[in-house]
Order: C-alpha cells, then structure tokens, then sequence
C-alpha cells in the first residue's frame, strides 16, 4: 500500500484538488502491507506473495498461460473443457477427491478460463496453504481423468454453453459480435466453443491439451495472505520445486488484418427488447502501438461511462432518454495484441437501435471534435485514486490484479505505476485517440433483433395439481 | 482500469468458471470483530467496527421497507421509492448527485428485498471526503425529493426491464415460483412490481410510503471504518435525526404452508428447461436454523461436494448448476431447489432431485457427511470476515434482525453442535416434499 501511494505522488501533486487526500492517504496508509515479493523456481515457475495481515486467511491462485487464444479451429473450448477435467483426477487423489479435500479444510475453491488464461484458485484459513499447494502441485503434473469422467464432463460442459449463450440473447449477440470484428484472431471465437466442437470434442483432446501447457514453466502462483513470503517460497520449492519443465509448442504471432470498412450484423433471438454493440479495434497495454494510447482509452472510456454521471447515462440516459442504458468498455490487458472499444446500449420504448446508435456517435463526435473537460479529467481520476484504496479491501481482488497482469505477459509491477500513468493523460491524448481509433471503417455493429415467442401456445395445458 | 476491467468483464461473460455456488445463506460471523451497539436519540439502531487498517469508511442504513410492504395494486412502490431517493435529494438532482459522488470518488448502491430497502455508502475517511459524502449520503435518506419528470424517466425503465423479463425463462420461472410459494401473502409480491401497477405509480405514492416506512425507529445503521466511536456517533446522531416521525411497522403476515402440490409447467423455446421446487422454509433467528443451515449444506449448499451435485452433476452429467438454499427472512423466506438442464432430459433430473431430496429428507445425512460439513464450514469461517465489506453485511444482517451480537462468536459452537437427528428431524418437521411447489419453464410434463 505504501509503495503504491508514494509511487504515484509526483503525478497527483498536480492535481491540486486532490492532493490534500492524497497527503491524508499518505500518512494513513496501513502498514498491514508490505510490497509483493517475486520468485522464480528453477523449473521456471513464478511465484508472486502480497502479505496481508488483516485477516488470518489466504488466497492460492495458480495461472496458466493458456486460454481460448492458444486454440485452433475444431477444437474451440479445448481449454475450458481441461478446465473442468483437472478436477478429474489424478493417480493420487482421485475423481472427485479433490474438492472434498479442499472443503474438509474449510476452504473455498474454484476456477476460470478466459481469452488468455485458465486460472485455479482456494481460499482458505492460513495454515491450510500447504494443502492447496500439495494439490495444485500435483494436478499440474500428474492429472489422469478416464475416459468415462470425461464423457460425463463434455455434457456438463454443454450445459453450460446453453445456459450462458444459446438461451440468452445478449450473450448469442456478443458471441456473434466477436466472430464479427475478429476475422483472423482467435479472439473472434467463443471461450466456451462452438457446440459442434464440444460435440466432437474427445478425451485426448483435453489430455492433449493438458500436455502442451500445463508445465511449470508456463504457469505463475500468486499467494496473498496473512503469510511470510519466503515461507511461502520455502513451500513453493517443496510442492512444485521437484515438477520437471517442457518445452511449450510455439506461439505463433496471430494477427487480425487492419479492418477496411464497417461491418454489420444482425442477430435473431427470443426477446422483447432489441440491443446494440458497436466497437472499434484499439490496442491494449502490450502491442505494437504506444502505451500512451492504452491509458487515454482507459480514461475514455471512464470519461463515457466510468460513473453514474458520465456522458452516455448523463446524455442519452437521463436527458435525451434514447437509452434505457448504455454502456463503453475497454479491456486493456489483453495477452494477444488486440483489443476491442465497445459500446452498448438498449434503446428506449418507441427509439431504434438505429436512433440509439446514431446519439452515441453524437458523443463520440463531441469528444472528437472538441476534447473532454479538465472536470471530467479530474473526476475519473480521482475515482482511480479512491478504487486504488477499495480494492485493498480484497484479497481475491489483490490477486486477481497481479496474476491477470503476469499471465499477460506484463509485470505486477505496473500496478504500482498505473495511477501515475494514468494521471499523466492530458485531455489533448484522450480526444486524440478518440480520433484515432473510433472511426467508422474500423466499427463492428451487431445488433439483437428481437422476436416474439412463438412456442408459448401450451401443447399440454399448464396445470395446477 | 481494475475496477472497469472487471465489472466489462462479467458483462461480457469471457470468463467462464467452473461452477456456481450458491450461498444465500452463509450469513455469520468471528470473534475478534468487536461490535460496538447503540441506540441515537431517535431510536435508530447502530451497530459499529472501529477498524483502521484502510482509509475508508463503510455504512450500510437499513429500513423496514422492502416489497412486502407494498401495497397489493401498487407493486413496485417500495423498489421505486429507494431508488428515486438516489436520485434528486435535498434540492440536488440526480446529475448533481453523481457528480459530487463521483468527484471524491465515494460510491453508493444498496437493493431492496422482500423485507428491507438498504443504502451502503462507501468513501474515503479522510474528512473532506467524509464529510462531503456524508452530506450528501443524508440528503439520500432525510430530504427526498421524487421529482415527477425523474419518476416518469426510471418508471418507463423498469417497464421495459419487466416486459423483458417477462421472455427470459429464468425470470418466468422466479416470478412463477414466488407467486406459487406465497400466493396472497406480502412475499409473493415481485419485486420490480407488475407492469399495470408500475405504469400506474404517481410521487406521491413514493412520498407516503416513504412518510411511513422510513422512520428512524427502524432505521438500522451498520458501519465500519476507519472513525472514531465518537466520530460514529454523530454520523450516526445527524443520519438519524432528519428522518421521518414514523412509528416502526408492523410485523408482515404469518406465511402458511402449502396444503398440496403445486406444479407450474410453462412452455417455453429455450433449449434448457428452468427448473425450481420449494416449500416456505425458515425465519431469521429460527431455532431450526443450525441444523438446517448444516443440512442443507450437505444437501445442496456445499459447492461441488453437495449431494444434490454429486447425483445430478457429477454422475450423470445433467446440469452445470444444481444447488439447494434457505433464505431466511423475518417470516419464513423460501428453501429453493434450482437446476437447468437440456429440456429433453427436463424431467429425468427432476425426478432425479426428488428422489435426493426425498432420501435425504427420509434418512437424514450420514456421520462422514456431518463431519465434513462441520469441517468445512467452521475451517472456513475466517473468510467469512476477511474485510470490512463482508463485515458490513453482518452488521447490517444482526442489527436488521435483531439477531444476539454474540451471534458471531458462537456461529461455530452452534454448528459443532448439530447431530444427524437434528437434521433429520428438523428437515421432517420444516419440509413436506408432497406438498412442495414446481415450477418447470421450457418442458412439457412426461
């Protein structure tokens, strides 16, 4: 906590009307924290521990560098689908076994898979933390799931692809938005997979998988907790010192062709009101394009939608009333090179997409055209300012930062200077990039057009018995 | 970029987890958090952690004023009245609101359930921003003022949220399951209202409901931060003093059971059918709660080592999520069984779930089950307290329900001592599986 106020001092100094909180924050600032502390196992594993004494429990995440982005066509979801089979079994701790070890402990557990990781996680009381290591330590090494877990796991599997997207509308539109604007990039294809992959999707498919990535040296632990971090180093060298490295297959640079020209879609589904996302290819942290611009679409973004009063509520929300809500986003780290700058919104009673989307770009000329104002500069930064402290209340937060951050291929050492890189971003670099980037040949438009519900005729009369 | 990261992030569903665990009723707390309990002049309930470790400060100010208290042709009049004092208060309007908020980087939210509206304010504890929250924070709950063009704008928003709703088969199974639990009784009313009762709310609906629901004698302020008890004082003292002159309200109805089966089938397109049963389950303070708090972890609380999973998901492969939960509230909140599956196999897992359920209720859980819960849920108690937002949710939860303040330090004792008769028998006692209400959306009956 400490490092990360002073670190970013100089900058806020020039924010006169926040200093005085800065100064405040200073002097208050806990020393529950001390900075985090790195290390790399000889087998190349990285291993990162926040000390956080404020309650005597600790996180374990596990990272891994794979996600949907390292998949190849006729086999989307591969890396989820491993995801759900590492809980599968190994020749120790078999099916099943796993999570009721964890949860004899007291401990909470689960697991994600996004674009560009799949990331394990426990919380648990503090002393428990050898036993989280004991088990990831040994599934990265020794998973061993049979045929028949698998074969019951894929329809799970399946089941989750229909509750989150076939079923629901604004899901099957960003699912569709996606394939849209990613021609090329694997960032174009669903994370869960196409259903007709999981369909045809085998055992030695997720085994397959599993031996390409799952190394030691493809995967980074991020322990934050009351705990010492050379004892957590000492356990660290026990548990997952003796796993032997590979050499992982090779990433091929994917890149997505410079779009040249508007694209459009339309997506038909089961719903009574209609839905808009429109987004621009911008770059994110780590690409060829200057970080500069990562951090002015960061502020843009705030600038349109980061609070109750940004532009999009303020303007088309609650003034105009086009929007019964409308929302941008930006997601700046990103480990494959390629963001998107998205909008979204649903249009109000009587008002089209069509309208709605035309008011937005009302907002996006305006910036264009005639900057964002030193108040809203100011806002969004101090709101950094304040988010930088709140998150200090999670622990799982804490984590989330610095694995999400590492796994991307960037250092958890920036998040000791991002608030000062953001609050070096001038008015002048946010309307630039709004130049920049938001411009028609380089939008994707999807919108849900949508349809009545046409089964609802009872073929069995509804019953009460 | 965190903050916005992650909230883009769930938005957009690109991380997919590995199951859903239901918790609704994982509601307790530790000793070593030292509750401070007082009352202001005006009668309002304080309840207070002094904790410095961040600079921030935390309030959380609850009221008997959830949609049980709406009237039956103006549903929806309690959700809208907590919200619209969010936006226009004290003579600044929702704009102003936002951007003062927004200026010191203080944030607000808060939700409306069956029994409370609640408003959570979270600021930096420095004073110029404390105290340029707090002001604000009191308009929000002293000066009201439900502007009509504000009203007609947010009530033609929840419209369009309902008619949405109303085609989206996980809220038509909620609504179906909620009015077939309780019928006529105040918690069968939705709480986004229904749509001709909406359409129909005027301000001055909101303004008598909140002359008679938000008094201070029933006003409930959990806070935890970096203050002073003195200093919690007379937050406490001026959040409390400009609050209306109501008497506290009335007890809600008593909720009856279900004198026979009630089974919904609702068609619907989706590709998964919706599936949820349940019967009125257990009050705040109940002294059922403990073994059927345990039970039920064993039945369907508990992850992915749940009974319920290990039948439907783990054997057979059926659903992502099944789980089961009690949601107590101050008369006797529901015990929901939950699970989507392909609507093919609709009613084999159905059967399926009775069938657990049944045995369960039949036979109770085994030694090892209870051994294994009891480890889980006393092992993992710290993280029940591991920072000062899951604090505040305790803190607002025993003051609302006027639960011990020791209740926090003997939650473990209390679950160390169930057996697997108590859980039997207060299964037998509180659950009727013959009488129990189904709602299927998407499925046609076998």
């Amino acid at each position: 906590m400490a490092w990360l106020l002073c670190a970013a001092f100089l900058e806020i100094n020039r924010l006169k009307k926040i200093l005085f909180v800065w100064c405040v924050l200073h002097l208050l600032a806990s020393s529950a924290w001390a900075d985090s502390k790195e290390y790399v196992l000889s087998n190349g594993l990285k291993l990162i521990v926040q000390e956080d004494h404020r309650a005597p429990v600790v996180v374990s995440q596990v990272w891994y560098r794979a996600g949907s982005l390292d998949e190849v066509n006729g086999k989307t979801g591969v890396a989820h689908v491993l995801e759900h089979m590492m809980f599968k079994g190994t020749n120790k701790v078999p099916a099943g076994q796993f999570s009721r070890l964890v949860a004899a402990a007291g401990g909470r557990e689960n697991a994600f898979t996004s674009q560009d990781y799949t990331t394990y996680f426990q919380q648990l009381e503090k002393s428990q933390l050898p036993l989280s290591f004991r088990l990831e330590a040994d599934r990265m090494a020794n998973l061993n799931f049979s045929d028949e877990e698998f074969a019951k796991e894929i329809k799970v599997v399946m089941e989750e692809r229909r509750w989150r997207t076939e079923d629901k509308p604004q899901s099957k539109v960003r699912e569709q938005f996606h394939i849209t604007a990613y021609q090329a990039h694997p960032y174009g294809r669903p994370i869960v997979g196409w259903m007709n992959d999981l369909e045809n999707m085998t055992a030695a498919d997720a085994r397959e998988w599993y031996k390409n990535w799952y190394a030691p040296n493809n995967a980074t632990v991020v322990v934050v907790g009351d705990v010492q971090a050379d004892e957590v180093y000492k356990l660290a060298q026990q548990y997952f010192g003796p796993l032997k490295p590979h050499v992982l297959p090779a990433r091929k640079p994917q890149q997505e062709p410079t779009q040249i020209g508007e694209r459009r879609i339309t997506v038909k589904a089961q719903a009574k009101l209609p839905y808009m996302m429109m987004g621009f290819h911008v770059p994110p942290i780590l690409s060829d394009s200057p970080q500069e611009d990562a951090y002015a679409l960061e502020i843009l973004a705030a600038v349109l939608s980061g609070n109750a009063s940004a532009r999009l509520n303020q303007h088309l929300v609650r003034e105009k009333q086009i929007a019964i809500d409308a929302d941008a986003g930006f997601d700046m780290l990103q480990r494959g090179k390629q963001s998107l700058f998205v909008l979204d919104g649903t249009p109000s009673e009587g008002k089209t997409v069509a309208e709605l989307e035309q008011a937005i770009w009302q907002e996006l000329e305006s910036i264009q055209q005639s900057g964002i104002t030193e108040e809203e500069l100011l806002r969004v930064k101090a709101q950094v300012i304040a988010a930088d402290v709140y998150q200090r209340d999670s622990m799982f937060y804490q984590a989330m930062q610095i694995g999400t951050l590492e796994t991307i291929g960037y250092s958890h050492k920036m998040l000791k200077d991002y608030p000062a890189r953001l609050g070096a971003v001038t008015a002048q670099q946010v309307q630039a990039v709004a130049q920049k980037y938001l411009r028609k040949d380089n939008m994707t438009v999807a919108v849900l057009d949508p349809q009545p519900i046409t089964d609802t005729k009872p073929k069995g009369k509804p019953h009460v018995h | 970029m965190f903050t916005k990261l992650f909230s883009w992030v769930s938005k957009t569903l690109s991380l997919l987890c590995f199951g859903i665990i239901a918790s609704m009723l994982a509601t307790t707390a530790q000793a070593g958090v030292k509750i401070q309990q007082w009352k202001t002049a005006q009668g309002a309930q304080v309840l207070f952690v002094e904790n410095h470790d961040l600079p921030i400060l935390d309030i959380s100010t609850g009221f008997h004023a959830g949609s049980a208290r709406d009237a039956d042709n103006k549903t929806g009049v309690a959700g809208l009245t907590r919200f619209m004092m969010t936006l226009g208060a004290g003579g600044l309007s929702d704009e102003q609101i936002a951007k003062k908020m927004a200026d010191i980087g203080a944030t607000l939210g808060g939700g409306v359930n069956a029994d409370q509206s609640s408003f959570t304010l979270r600021t930096l504890s420095n004073q110029r921003e404390r105290s340029l929250a707090l002001d604000i924070y009191r308009k929000i709950l002293q000066q009201p003022d439900f502007p009509a063009a504000v009203l007609s704008r947010e009530k033609a928003r929840v419209i369009a949220g309902i008619q949405e709703s109303m085609t989206q088969p996980e809220s038509i199974s909620n609504k179906a399951f909620y009015a077939g639990l309780y019928g006529n009784h105040p918690y069968g009313k939705d709480e986004d209202g229904d749509l001709e009762s909406v359409k129909s709310i005027q301000a001055n609906d909101l303004k008598q409901f909140y002359q008679q629901y938000y008094g201070a004698k029933s006003a409930v302020i959990a806070m935890i931060g970096d203050i002073s008890r003195s200093e919690a004082e007379q937050i406490a003292d001026s959040l409390a003093a400009g609050l209306p002159q109501a008497e506290a309200p009335a007890a809600l109805p008593k909720v009856s059971y279900p004198t026979a089966p009630i089974e919904k089938r609702i068609p619907h397109p989706a590709t998964q059918a919706h599936i949820l049963l349940g019967y009125p389950g257990i009050k705040r303070g109940d002294e059922d709660y403990f073994p059927l708090y345990v039970g039920n972890y064993i039945l369907g609380g508990g992850g992915f080592v749940s009974r319920l999973t290990e039948e439907v998901r783990e054997k057979r492969g059926l659903v992502y999520s099944v789980y089961s939960y009690f949601m107590p509230l101050a008369e006797l909140g529901p015990f929901q069984v939950g699970l989507q599956t392909k609507k093919e196999q609709a009613n084999e897992a159905l059967t399926l779930v009775r069938a657990t359920l049944q045995a369960f209720i039949d036979n109770g859980p085994n030694e090892a089950e209870l051994k294994a819960a009891k480890q889980n849920i006393t092992g993992g108690f710290p993280l029940r307290l591991d920072s000062n937002s899951k604090i505040l949710e305790y803190l607002a939860l025993i003051g609302f329900y006027q639960l011990p303040l020791s209740y926090l330090d003997d939650f473990n004792q209390r679950v160390n001592q169930v057996t697997t008769a108590q859980i039997k028998q207060a299964f037998q006692r509180r659950i009727q599986p013959a009488n129990m209400v189904t709602v299927v959306v998407g499925a046609e009956s076998p």
